[in-house]
């Protein structure tokens, strides 16, 4: 499937603007949490990229250094590419970070100072220790999550076994996390994994 | 090794005078974050604690887990919006700004640079080999970052067997379960919130 040749209207960029925004709210657990409705959104309802492109924008965005938040500004950058110039692949990265971030910033800046003041306050107090456990809970969902995402045929049984290598490594040495990737990166190119 | 040492483990979390080094200067915020970023390779969590935590000590393992308890249950990146917590905490909206500017500029060039040539190697099984081995390994550091952060529990004001039970019953329904997340915090995530409350002096 051939990437779409689009036209953007100001009231398709508005469009593009405007769901970013609403987005941003919803993204409880990271902006990854809402890939699905932004998929079902850019690439079924409006068709403004293809299946292909989508997939690739996530996973570019995931092995590349950075926040994978920025995969949104890669989505836009397709969105802008399929309206045919360099030029507007830019005005869709900027829409779409804009959009994506803004809200969420805003609001998380706000808490985050109301937080800051009142952290003498039990419930404040009750709130940062009752979250811990589900806190870690999450972080080891994620991780599992990760490690099974491309699917659990034990075929793959290298792979998770560099998974917990590299989690067993990292929690109890000091080891610099860039050698893990690095070791990761070449296990993988040989075809070891 | 061993979690910095408290002054007195009554102490109210958040609270305690902890003399620890701090961010010099928003420049300084940029400058940590955007090094942070550039070698986060599949999320920059792991980055973040190690650096922050374990190599510049600006919070202990305890203050990290409360900032990041902040910074996951609010909408929006949860790396991002630890940047602006702490870059809040020491230089209010200028250090917020300069922590999740540091955290986005350069990486969003390298991501975009990255768009640019990608089409050309996309095929090649070596690359796409590279990129599998370097996912496996990000997961591995997602879960050595919850691991160490699991230490933090000790010093929590819940019992110790009530936090694993909450942490495992959460992890099997997000991960197994498949639960939708907002259940899981208002149910798991509240419950645990009303045990601290309660047991938390007024």
């Amino acid at each position: 499937m051939s990437a779409p040749q689009l036209v953007f209207t100001w009231h398709d960029w508005l469009s593009l603007f405007t769901h970013f925004l609403a987005l941003s709210m919803m993204s409880l657990g990271g902006a990854i949490s809402t890939t699905s409705e932004m998929q079902r959104y850019l690439v079924e309802r409006q068709g403004w990229l293809t299946p292909a492109q989508f997939g690739d924008s996530v996973a570019l965005a995931q092995s590349s250094p950075g926040p994978n938040v920025l995969f949104v500004a890669l989505l836009g950058w397709n969105v802008g590419l399929n309206n045919g110039s360099k030029l507007a692949a830019l005005c869709g990265v900027v829409i779409a970070m804009v959009g994506i971030m803004l809200p969420s910033t805003v609001f998380t800046y706000q808490v985050a100072q109301w937080a800051q003041r009142n952290r003498e306050r039990r419930a404040v107090r009750a709130f940062k220790q009752g979250m811990a456990p589900l806190v870690i809970a999450m972080l080891l969902s994620t991780a599992w999550l990760l490690a099974t995402g491309g699917g659990t045929d034990p075929d793959r049984w290298p792979l998770w076994l560099l998974s917990v290598a590299s989690c067993l490594v990292i929690w109890r040495t000091r080891l610099h996390i860039l050698w893990m990737l690095a070791a990761g990166a070449l296990l993988g190119a040989i075809g070891w994994v | 090794m061993s979690p910095s040492p408290l002054p007195s483990p009554d102490a109210p979390p958040g609270t305690a005078a902890i003399s620890h080094p701090a961010p010099a200067s928003c420049t300084d915020l940029f400058v940590s974050f955007t090094l942070i970023a550039l070698q986060g390779f599949g999320g920059v969590l792991a980055v973040i604690q190690r650096e922050l935590v374990e190599r510049k000590r600006w919070l202990t393992n305890e203050e990290f887990i409360e900032e990041w308890s902040v910074a996951q249950i609010l909408p929006g990146p949860n790396v991002c919006n630890l940047a602006m917590v702490i870059g809040q905490r020491h230089f209010g909206l200028a250090g917020a700004m300069s922590a999740l500017g540091g955290l986005l500029a350069a990486p969003l060039l390298v991501v975009l640079a990255l768009a640019l040539v990608y089409a050309r190697f996309a095929d090649v099984p070596a690359v796409q080999g590279a990129l599998r081995g370097m996912a496996a390994v990000a997961a591995g550091l997602v879960a050595a970052t919850g691991l160490k952060m699991s230490a933090a529990l000790g010093k929590n004001v819940l019992p110790l067997v009530a936090c694993v039970l909450i942490a495992a019953v959460s992890f099997v329904l997000l991960a197994w379960v498949r639960v939708p997340l907002a259940a899981v915090v208002f149910g798991l995530g509240g419950l645990g919130c009303v045990l601290a409350w309660r047991r938390l002096k007024p």
